[in-house]
């Protein structure tokens, strides 16, 4: 297998993109990525998003985004894994050039998600779920979280409120990302005092539907000098799964899909969790995070609110989290946000984000995209080069 | 309109039917091809008691489309005494009143109404043990 790196990263802000289509977003951020690393054709286009088909009336995505950004001929195709399509399209591109089946591989996650009214969306979203035996009982994607949640309060005797270390630190990072969604911080009463969305989980506990598009250029590491973006090595792109409902996991507390993924990406890496300089995590609900860390080996079992006080999350902490706003502060465009935490770390790793974010170990980066409630899980370890 | 759908599922959705498998005895709901213990496909029906206790449970405020009238409504994850879990809503009971690993009853009620000439969807839902509720 070959080694790979990216050498071109591109995205657009985060927001209520009415003025922009589905493929004018894709366009713009792939060819950012390919103008940053010097390049006017890829081999291939590996797009990442979720709802298309539901929300834009529009699947068929390869062949519309190769099109359109000018790449006529050149293979693309969509890869969907719910809200972990982005990273999951990043995992084929990975494969596909360390195989040596091709040499550069262009990454867009994309997703838009508010042509129709945030209810038609909700109900969409859902469809990560088992649309038999889960969305049919009325549960909700946030209703999944919900029941997590309190289980995880009730088990290991949580107070609701230290939660809201997560969103505090989410949007503090993202007033400085000017790409993310909600640039303003938040503080500890406004996350108690907030409306529930579906008890426990509260408005500051969710990350925002949003639209956006983010992209990679995906290389092999003998061909970086080709390129003039500055480059960043992928250690790892490994990809854990579990069932895809909730119920049918003998611990729902513990997500396997994360325990498998990181597994993988620490052992291709030779990493393990000490080795993380910082870490963006899929924080689209105050619960993943801190399933996250427990299942990733940050933290212990039931330990994940203590570790993270105790450590330290903000960009001067023991381990940085959601550096530039992560899901809840930079927004969470489903199919696209995968791509958006590479891009991130990237930048992090170049230097290139802004001086008050900006990490002071930035060799090593982690990130994590997660599908559904778990049932794909995708981590990405970068290394500076 | 998914007719074939709600017709395929009525067994699971009535009598909660799902799968034993013959060779391990592994029980599943919902029913699986494959079974995920042994990976055999030698299975035969099993229906399930519809008994249980509150593993954990929540409030939907911001509800789907098609449930928009029963909002705000509870949904729950049950641990079946078959040693199954199932997700479900909660019926019969207040806020107040729920509690983690409190027993629940299967019963059939209304899940939604598809619109004003679609047909209305039945299925089970859970509710506090009958006995426990109204001393007989």
């Amino acid at each position: 297998m070959r080694k790979v790196a990216i050498v071109g990263v591109g995205q657009t802000p985060v927001r209520e993109h009415w003025e922009s289509s589905l493929r004018d977003l894709a366009v713009t951020a792939l060819r950012d990525a390919m103008d940053d690393a010097g390049t006017d054709t890829v081999d291939g286009v590996c797009v990442g998003n979720m709802l298309s088909g539901a929300l834009s009336e529009q699947e068929h995505l390869g062949s519309l985004i190769v099109d359109y950004a000018g790449l006529d001929g050149v293979e693309g195709m969509k890869i969907e894994a719910a809200c972990g399509s982005g990273a999951a399209a990043i995992r084929m591109a990975v494969k596909a050039v360390a195989s040596g089946l091709m040499d550069t591989v262009g990454v867009v996650g994309v997703e838009k998600l508010t042509e129709f009214s945030g209810k038609y969306s909700t109900a969409a979203l859902a469809t990560a779920a088992d649309a038999d035996y889960e969305t049919t009982m009325g549960l909700t994607f946030v209703g999944i979280n919900a029941l997590l949640m309190r289980r995880y309060m009730h088990e290991y005797k949580a107070d609701k409120n230290d939660f809201s270390i997560f969103p505090v630190n989410a949007h503090q990072n993202a007033v400085h990302n000017p790409d993310a969604m909600f640039r303003y911080p938040i503080t500890e009463n406004q996350y108690i005092n907030s409306k529930f969305i579906a008890d426990p989980i509260n408005l500051m506990d969710s990350s925002p539907i949003a639209d956006g598009a983010a992209a990679v250029i995906v290389c092999a590491m003998e061909n970086v000098s080709q390129f003039k973006g500055h480059p960043a090595a992928i250690l790892a792109c490994e990809v854990g799964t579990d069932t895809i409902a909730l119920d049918n996991r003998k611990n729902p507390l513990w997500l396997r899909g994360v325990e498998r993924s990181v597994k993988k990406a620490y052992y291709v890496s030779g990493l393990g969790p000490k080795d993380i300089d910082f870490f963006e995590v899929h924080d689209a609900f105050s619960i993943i995070t801190a399933l996250s860390l427990e299942a990733s080996g940050f933290a212990d079992k039931g330990k994940a609110l203590q570790f993270a006080s105790e450590t330290g999350i903000g960009i001067k902490g023991g381990l940085p989290l959601t550096t530039c706003g992560g899901l809840k502060g930079r927004g969470h465009p489903v199919g696209a946000t995968g791509v958006y935490q590479v891009v991130e770390a990237a930048k992090q790793i170049r230097g290139e984000v802004s001086e008050k974010i900006q990490v002071e170990k930035n060799n090593i980066a982690m990130a994590q995209n997660i599908g559904g409630s778990g049932a794909t899980v995708i981590t990405t370890i970068l290394k500076k080069v | 309109m998914d007719i074939p759908r709600y017709w395929r599922l009525k067994n699971q959705r009535y009598r909660m039917r799902g799968k034993k498998c013959i060779d391990c005895g592994y029980l599943s709901f919902p029913p699986r091809i494959v079974c995920p213990e042994c990976k055999s496909r030698n299975t035969e029906p099993y229906e399930f008691a519809g008994r249980g206790t509150l593993y954990s449970y929540t409030t939907i405020y911001q509800s789907p489309d098609r449930f928009d009238q029963m909002a705000p409504y509870f949904v729950g994850l049950i641990d079946l005494e078959e040693g199954v879990r199932v997700t479900a809503q909660l019926t019969d009971v207040t806020l107040k009143e729920l509690e983690i690993g409190m027993e629940l009853e299967m019963v059939i009620r209304q899940i939604y109404e598809d619109g004003p000439r679609g047909p209305v969807l039945y299925g089970y839902k859970f509710r506090p043990k009958f006995a426990e509720k109204v001393k007989v």
